[in-house]
């Protein structure tokens, strides 16, 4: 092998040089080629006892699938993969590995851990580049399931029911399916055209019908797909889209955006690109209020759009709840990081735009109850940004929509359906649910384990 | 695909279409809206529902070109299909829940303004259809603009209509009508629904809020997904951020933030026009109008 494995570190992996990619939204990370996949895949130590497996929330057969990388066999490590996840493209671009597969790695301990997320990217490009498909091997079982939302929960649910051989519908409210992956996450980070819809073609391929442009709750209720269209079973994966609003003045301006609303109009509805009718409000000076990993997207797609893009965020660097990556990435394109940094009132002119924000500085006091350190004011220190658009990227909520028309479904105080941890039943019989649905806003790979694991709770109650 | 099973011209720019959707027709109410996307690269229209038909699994909408996708719209012929039409959205009006009996007791007046009869008419005929006779003034520029007249008389005895050149019916707007009804023919009204342009449901709400007539109105703010996602459609409701697409459209005229309202609808003018212009350069390169060369 040519390339010259330091066992310590990661094989690095091609990236568009920054200068180039803060102007185009072609994918930032362009992923190992078979060369390089092998070359990492030799640093597996092939554990018995793999932790790796332990990180990750389907349970993936890792050094499973990396011997067969290693040795070449790509087509054996999908079949690896197929087993337990049916979106790996997507997972191996946007899961946070270094918490998850990566945090547990052996190699990590003394060095970088194995990049699992890259490996795992590669074995699914290279699928959908041979075109090879995941496998149906189940026998009909004639009892029909339906799944609300064709997000990462719903997808994986479904498939994985399929794959039992239940007949399987997501119903979705968009035109499009994928959820967050089609609307939320950018094409730089995240590829529609080849990578999501193929991926949900693949779930197609299981037997799995996808009907859009279906709001539950308004077109039609969870309590008339049971009783007036005869599925015998509910997965709710309807995640939490609902935005947040800080509630300060001059909000509603023109120029005031929430991050979902400005990834919508980019990402599903392509306004970034001049043959699509939506438009979108580029700006020239751009704040994105919050510091998760939307916050980052929301940015960088500014960014892209030809802004100067500041990040204002009330705590410091360490407590940035977006992945390290994606603020490194951020950071080499050019976002200017405001932090310790909070917005008092959005400036608005004579004509309804914005033209400002009014921010504090903060400094970090005594820890609060979640035991991180509790920003406070620094008295005085009130300082306006000039700006003419400002993105909201607070986090988001489940949307009541379903809860409030389903009889019997009961949720907490945070408008999340309640529903076991291990089988995603809820409080209503034949209903299941998982995803940000049940935990609020978390992570792609959270919701496609908790659809996994509520494929296997629909099993055993269709089982009895 | 959702196929259009007729088109009609109603007036200038103004265009009825029946749209096959039945999933739409089975569940829909007045009040509600659905969300219509022509093609790949259209976008998201909002348009509310004008009537349907739940044996037929129709649902009629109707809708005025006032930039380059509802004129891309208008060049639709039936037999084409919409690639989307989601719904219904928004909640049903007040009305449908509000219980026959208290219904009965009020005199409801519906003000319509141009297009937005459209909306009102669902409404009247619902209304009727419960034995519940209602006033209804339409409203428009000139009598060209004049829509769905006779189809409102069919549902209501008295329907007046207010042309601002007095080319039709009474001269001037509907406030002067409203102020005719109630001062000059001594008419009593517990209820106005309000339905059309934002301006116009402004000045009826100023008026019936002299009058201590409590109203309703049908907000219309930029959508995107119509599904409480986004918030694109936020006003301010007596103090309270709301998104029309979920808490509305309809809201309580005399807590309405119009100005407020009148501003965001502006956002995208620049952009709009650009949409328009570019397909009007269109039209006159390749003379097919809508690009699909037709």
């Amino acid at each position: 092998m040519s390339i010259q494995v330091d066992v310590l570190k990661k094989v690095p992996v091609r990236e568009q040089e920054p200068a180039v990619r803060a102007k185009n939204f072609e994918e930032v990370c362009l992923g190992y080629n078979e060369e390089e996949a092998r070359a990492e895949a030799s640093r597996c130590l092939k554990c018995k006892n793999p932790r790796c497996v332990q990180g990750c929330p389907v349970s993936i057969d890792i050094p499973g699938f990396i011997k067969q990388v290693e040795a070449g066999n790509t087509k054996e490590a999908y079949k690896v993969i197929s087993l337990y996840s049916a979106l790996p493209a997507v997972c191996g671009r946007v899961c946070p590995q270094e918490s998850q597969c990566e945090q547990q790695c052996i190699r990590g301990i003394k060095g970088e851990a194995v990049s699992i997320g890259k490996l795992e990217r590669y074995v699914a490009d290279w699928a959908r580049e041979n075109n090879v498909k995941p496998q149906v091997t189940a026998e009909k079982k004639n009892k029909k399931v339906a799944v609300i939302g064709s997000g990462p929960a719903g997808l994986t649910c479904a498939g994985d029911l399929a794959r039992m051989g239940y007949d399987v519908t997501i119903f979705e409210a968009l035109h499009e399916a994928g959820g967050v992956l089609s609307y939320g996450i950018p094409e730089f980070r995240l590829p529609k055209s080849t990578v999501v819809r193929s991926e949900i073609e693949n779930v197609k391929n299981l037997g799995v019908k996808i009907e859009t442009n279906v709001v539950i709750g308004k077109s039609t209720t969870i309590d008339e797909l049971i009783s007036e269209e005869g599925f015998d079973a509910v997965f709710i994966g309807s995640g939490a889209g609902l935005p947040k609003f800080m509630g300060i003045p001059g909000e509603n301006a023109n120029g005031v955006f929430s991050a979902n609303e400005y990834l919508t109009r980019s990402n599903l509805m392509k306004a970034f690109q001049e043959d699509y009718d939506t438009p979108i409000a580029g700006g020239k000076k751009v704040a994105v209020v919050g510091g998760g990993n939307v916050a980052m997207d929301a940015a960088r797609t500014a960014l892209r759009l030809g802004a100067e893009v500041h990040i204002v965020y009330r705590r410091s660097e360490a407590e940035l709840p977006a992945r390290v990556e994606e603020v490194h990435h951020a950071k080499e394109e050019g976002i200017i990081f405001d932090l310790l940094t909070n917005p008092k009132e959005i400036l608005v002119d004579e004509n309804g735009w914005v033209k400002g924000m009014t921010c504090v500085k903060m400094e970090l006091g005594e820890p609060d109850a979640s035991g991180r350190r509790r920003p406070v004011e620094v008295p005085g220190s009130e300082f306006t940004l000039e700006l003419d658009t400002v993105i909201m990227s607070l986090g988001t909520s489940p949307n009541p929509l379903i809860s409030s028309t389903t009889e019997g479904l009961e949720i907490n105080g945070h408008k999340c359906i309640i529903a076991k941890e291990e089988d995603g039943q809820t409080t209503k019989e034949s209903v299941y649910a998982g995803g940000d649905a049940v935990t609020g806003a978390a992570t792609v790979i959270l919701a496609m384990g908790a659809g996994k694991a509520a494929a296997k709770g629909i099993d055993e109650y269709l089982s009895k | 695909m959702f196929k259009i099973v007729r088109k009609q011209k109603l007036a200038e720019k103004i265009y009825l279409m029946d749209v096959e959707a039945p999933r739409v027709a089975k569940s829909c109410y007045p009040g509600q809206f659905v969300i219509v996307k022509m093609d790949e690269k259209g976008e998201r229209i909002p348009l509310t529902i004008c009537d349907y038909d739940r044996e037929k699994g129709y649902v009629t909408i109707v809708f005025q070109t006032v930039g380059a996708s509802t004129e891309r719209m208008a060049l639709y012929e039936e037999g084409d299909s919409f690639l989307d039409f989601a719904g219904p959205l928004g909640c049903k009006s007040e009305l449908i829940d509000e219980g026959l009996e208290e219904l009965k007791k009020k005199h409801i007046l519906f003000v319509a303004g141009g297009v937005g009869t459209a909306p009102v008419y669902p409404q009247v005929k619902w209304l009727k259809q419960q034995g519940i006779e209602t006033d209804v003034i339409i409203g428009a520029r000139n009598k060209e603009l004049i829509i769905l007249e006779e189809e409102m008389k069919q549902w209501s005895d008295h329907v007046y209509i207010a042309t601002d050149d007095g080319s039709y019916g009474f001269k001037g707007n509907v406030n002067d009508k409203i102020k005719d009804l109630v001062n000059n023919q001594g008419e009593k009204y517990d209820l106005v629904i309000a339905i059309g342009p934002v301006i116009m449901m402004k000045f009826v709400s100023l008026l019936t809020k002299e009058l201590g007539i409590k109203t309703v109105v049908s907000m219309n703010p930029i959508m995107v997904d119509g599904t409480g996602m986004c918030g694109a459609c936020r006003l301010t409701v007596g103090g309270e951020v709301k998104f029309a697409c979920v808490d509305g459209p309809e809201f309580d005229g005399h807590l309405v933030d119009f100005d407020e309202s009148i501003k965001r609808q502006q956002m995208y003018k620049t952009e709009e026009g650009r949409a328009l212009l570019k397909q009007r350069e269109g039209a006159t390169h390749h003379g097919g109008g809508c690009g699909c060369q037709g």
